[in-house]
């Protein structure tokens, strides 16, 4: 008579469920004790560092179609002496099985005063000479690109200006 | 009521401290030794309550920059004066309109980068905060289906013109949940004129409730209690949670209230300093503007 309706079932399941019966009690204490000890966390900073995801904002199919299929690309390399990006560096991302490099143009994390935050860490793909991969930048990226980018560019290597070109909007 | 009493029980507090007269060692703990409370000094004599009567009941809401940080140990009543001559100088040149959170504004600041060297952004105003010259505010904006923020230095000198497009007030002293939110209640056109509203009619208090996405959020918006959102649809356990991390006394709690609060003298010993500028500093509340200024985009 002790035998519930589940038994005559799934043997297995009731006997996981009359283990949680038994646990639950145990599970809820340690919760309380927690919640009592006043353990907090504070706010993410949101910065951008290795295996943080980021959002494409050019046309260029690569980006489309990974943002597409809910596979955003992922940050695997900062090129930067500091192990975290800020608006304007170069990265290197893991994009749809490839490798491939891309300006940080907005991020969430907030910002200096006159500077814009965004609610997206935005990218744009380029390849090694600094040229992007699409054609058109829909999003707007801010002003300080334009001083950033000629200050990261070199004569004879990449020039990181182009992208400047392919943008519609400056914030 | 309750909020009358508190300030009569203030005051009268102020006034036992300062015969007391605490103060002394430096203190680099937290808790443990007392924070030392200037003594209150009067700068004038005889004619207080006609003093007292002539500073515009509103200005502590208008200009709330004007009031300093009330934490003891980042006073420093020199320094105060002067930050407060440089506010009024900034003023003399650039007028600062009156605005609240969830005003919104266009915002016009010197860019070296920008086209024309200038660069002008329109937003509602999210949050606002900061004392003295480093007073602040959050411009949000929905701009091309992206969401972006911009703090603003008040009296920063690179700032050109700040405009009030729409002045109104909301149900929350601060919009953070606009990140949360549906991009619509964000989003205001860039080119948008300024609303005028009659002279000397109080600031329109906007009902709206705002519709969020689905979690996750940035924050727990169940817990803080705002007035201008749409209900949230959560289960019931969040509800439970949010009422176990309430804190019910804290509206009674006198001695916090005294610590986030400038004493009601001083603050009239502030107003009454700025007191030679207060016709112009009433003309930047004005709503009709007298002059158009044109921008001379190239």
């Amino acid at each position: 008579h002790g035998v519930s309706s589940g038994d005559s079932i799934n043997p297995q399941q009731s006997s996981l469920r009359q283990l949680m019966m038994n646990v639950k009690p145990i599970l809820q204490l340690i919760v309380k004790c927690t919640r009592d000890a006043g353990l907090h966390t504070c706010a993410p900073l949101q910065q951008i560092q290795k295996l943080t995801r980021l959002r494409v904002i050019d046309n260029s199919e690569l980006g489309k179609s990974a943002m597409l299929e809910g596979r955003p690309p992922k940050c695997i390399h900062i090129y930067s002496k500091i192990r975290f990006g800020y608006t304007g560096d170069k990265v290197l991302v893991a994009i749809k099985g490839q490798k491939k490099k891309a300006i940080l143009t907005g991020c969430h994390q907030n910002q200096k005063p006159l500077m814009p935050k965004f609610d997206s860490n935005n990218i744009v793909l380029i390849d090694d000479n600094g040229s992007p991969l699409g054609t058109r930048i829909l999003f707007p990226i801010p002003t300080m690109l334009r001083h950033k980018l000629v200050e990261m560019s070199r004569p004879k290597g990449a020039d990181y200006t182009k992208i400047l070109a392919i943008a519609t909007r400056f914030v | 009521m309750m909020a009358g009493l508190a300030r009569m029980r203030i005051l009268s507090l102020t006034r036992q401290l300062a015969s007391l007269g605490l103060g002394g060692r430096r203190h680099t703990g937290s808790s443990a030794v007392p924070a030392k409370v200037l003594p209150y000094r009067k700068t004038r004599g005889d004619d207080d309550d006609v003093n007292m009567q002539q500073i515009p009941d509103d200005f502590r809401v208008v200009f709330p920059e004007f009031l300093p940080d009330p934490k003891p140990e980042w006073r420093n009543r020199l320094r105060e004066k002067l930050e407060r001559q440089d506010m009024l100088a900034r003023r003399a040149v650039m007028a600062i309109p009156e605005f609240y959170v969830g005003s919104i504004m266009g915002v016009t600041v010197a860019d070296p980068n920008a086209s024309g060297k200038i660069n002008r952004f329109v937003g509602i105003c999210i949050q606002r905060g900061g004392t003295g010259l480093r007073a602040w505010f959050i411009l949000r904006n929905v701009i091309d289906h992206q969401g972006i923020e911009i703090l603003y230095e008040m009296y920063s000198p690179l700032i050109n013109n700040i405009e009030v497009l729409r002045l109104e007030k909301r149900l929350d002293d601060e919009l953070l949940y606009l990140r949360d939110a549906l991009p619509e209640y964000s989003t205001f056109p860039l080119d948008m004129d300024p609303e005028l509203i009659q002279e000397g009619a109080p600031v329109p208090v906007n009902h709206l409730k705002v519709q969020l996405k689905p979690r996750p959020w940035h924050e727990r918006w169940e817990r803080k209690n705002l007035q201008g959102l749409l209900d949230l649809g959560l289960p019931e356990r969040f509800y439970k949670r949010a009422k176990l991390h309430e804190k019910p006394w804290e509206k009674f709690d006198l001695m916090k209230e005294y610590r986030a609060t400038i004493p009601e003298e001083e603050q009239a010993d502030i107003f009454r300093e700025i007191s030679p500028h207060y016709e112009q500093l009433e003309a930047s509340r004005r709503r009709a503007k007298r002059r158009r200024t044109k921008i001379i985009r190239s």
